[in-house]
């Protein structure tokens, strides 16, 4: 039995960490979203469903749409973009995947801020962008891109294009290219060679991108609050209103808990859709 | 089949479109005006101006700090788990593995909102020790999944071979074990790393007035205008990302683990 007692020991961190700090604060959040705020600071411990019927209002259901037409935009332009970066990458040879993929993780790795930062130096009025538009005689008056809702569709595709790519590219590594020139030789044009070998095939990849591009897009309110002014309210603005302006905990946990059943819904959608267990490119 | 050339025109393209404001980043960096639409030449000084601000100083000291607190907690927490969910199989530790995974699926904003509420009710004062947990709950993903799934890969017999030979468990573990799952628990501490030094969302709501980190300084800054100082810093940041990656790329083409 020592040995049993040894493996209990190595477990137990994580066993504890997990239910303590990830498991416990969760199911509190669905609690509180159930609860009222109290007065003036905190909680009042009194079961309501306020919070789910204040989702309801025009407003914030209003949010809620923005959020998800966003999303949906940001999403379709980065699968317009990154499903065929990440195809064509996979066909690369070896030396040149693994340039590419460090190309590719440099600026998926630096700091987000400093990423959007940069987009804040060719948007803004008689920025980058304006100077050039105009010195080609394109325009002839600064755009005021910055703070608009253009601006923030290209700071959601840019900060989440790296995950579509990644998602494709590891599909489609795993492709089997031959099955692609069978079709060819058999007579099929290199369209439908694409469509009825290749796409079905990267499709759990290019789905795990949706799915991991669609997610982030709701929450991610700094994007939204550094291009857009606040011009642009995400879910995730809302969220962070009502927990630091707002003082109101439980309509944030009501709000969040909206968010993560949605975010959940896509997930077993997408793993009911491919039959994996795992979401492609990624090691979740 | 060889593919053509206009592929390879796409990809590069698209990069290039990648790296534009990184590159305008660095470049202003070194304008001499305050203005950024404005080239006044080169210089250095807001590099000068950098180093002597204080609040930046003390701002990275804590992100350090903090990443290196968290990843050292994940490795101990995270290693330890995957090694004893390899041993036995339970149901219990599929629960809890899945459950460990959703601080990196669902959106940064909940954690945040969760752990905001959570550490108040506990009454915990936010603070780096507040920090410290919600980073680490996001840091152990990483290094778990990369250790179970090197685990799963590996060649039982050797250390069966070890145990045959008369070496004790610790010796096994150490002499065996630990130089397999090695190169997985680096590659795990140094994307929790990256990711640590990054967060803003969560690290916005868990730390308290008086700690600052790196990047919700550079939120808090940029959200009041664009300074010059933060080009510098960005140029500075951008430079530990590519000489870590570029060190990562060099090191795994000389022995690439499987």
């Amino acid at each position: 039995m020592r040995k049993g007692k040894s493996n209990w020991l190595l477990l137990l961190p994580m066993y504890l960490f997990t239910i303590l700090f990830v498991a416990l604060p969760i199911v509190y959040m669905f609690l509180l979203s159930f609860l009222s705020r109290a007065e003036v600071w905190g909680v009042d411990f009194t079961f309501t469903l306020d919070n789910y019927k204040k989702i309801l209002e025009p407003l914030y259901l209003n949010t809620f749409a923005e959020s998800i037409k966003l999303a949906l935009i940001s999403t379709g332009l980065i699968v317009l973009i990154g499903y065929p970066y990440g195809y064509i990458m996979a066909r690369m040879s070896a030396v040149w995947k693994k340039r590419m993929l460090l190309l590719i993780m440099i600026p998926f790795l630096t700091s987000a801020l400093i990423r959007l930062y940069g987009w804040i130096i060719v948007f803004r009025s008689n920025g980058v962008l304006d100077k050039i538009l105009m010195g080609l005689h394109i325009t002839d008056a600064p755009l005021k891109l910055l703070y608009s809702y253009p601006a923030v569709v290209v700071g959601m595709v840019y900060s989440l294009l790296p995950f579509m790519i990644l998602a494709v590219y590891s599909s489609a590594e795993k492709l089997d290219f031959t099955l692609v020139e069978a079709s060819r030789d058999l007579g099929a044009s290199s369209f439908k060679a694409f469509w009825t070998v290749s796409f079905p095939l990267t499709l759990p990849g290019l789905l795990s991108g949706v799915v991991l591009s669609f997610i982030p897009s709701m929450g991610l309110f700094f994007i939204a609050d550094i291009l857009g002014g606040n011009k642009i309210v995400l879910v995730g603005s809302v969220i962070q209103e009502q927990l630091t302006k707002g003082r109101n905990q439980p309509f944030a946990a009501a709000l969040s808990a909206v968010l993560m059943i949605l975010t959940s819904l896509m997930i077993s959608l997408y793993k009911k859709l491919t039959g994996s267990s795992q979401l492609e490119g990624t090691m979740l | 089949m060889k593919m053509k050339k206009w592929p390879f025109v796409y990809v590069g393209i698209i990069t290039a479109f990648t790296y534009v404001p990184i590159l305008l980043t660095v470049v202003y960096s070194f304008n001499a005006s305050k203005l950024s639409s404005i080239w006044e030449g080169f210089s250095l000084k807001w590099y000068v101006e950098l180093f002597q601000d204080r609040d930046i100083k003390e701002a990275l000291v804590n992100s350090l700090l903090l990443a290196v607190l968290s990843c050292l907690l994940a490795v101990f927490i995270g290693t330890a788990g995957a090694l004893g969910m390899h041993k036995h199989k339970r149901k219990a530790n599929d629960v809890i593995s899945y459950l460990s995974m959703l601080p990196i699926m669902i959106p940064e904003i909940i954690l945040g909102m969760v752990f905001l509420s959570v550490f108040s009710l506990m009454g915990l004062p936010f603070g780096m020790v507040t920090l410290v947990i919600a980073h680490t709950t996001f840091c152990v993903p990483y290094i778990f999944s990369m250790v179970r799934a090197r685990l799963v890969g590996m060649d039982k017999s050797l250390e069966e071979a070890a145990l045959d030979l008369g070496a004790s468990p610790a010796r096994v573990f150490r002499d065996v074990t630990l130089p397999q799952i090695m190169p997985a628990i680096l590659s795990g501490v140094m994307l929790a790393f990256a990711m640590s030094f990054d967060d803003v969302v969560i690290s916005i709501f868990v730390t308290g007035p008086t700690v600052n980190t790196l990047p919700v300084k550079i939120y808090t800054k940029i959200k009041t205008g664009v300074t010059p100082e933060i080009n510098a810093l960005a140029t500075m940041m951008l430079l530990v990302t590519v000489l870590l990656l570029v060190g990562a790329y060099v090191v795994g083409r000389k022995k690439s683990p499987k």
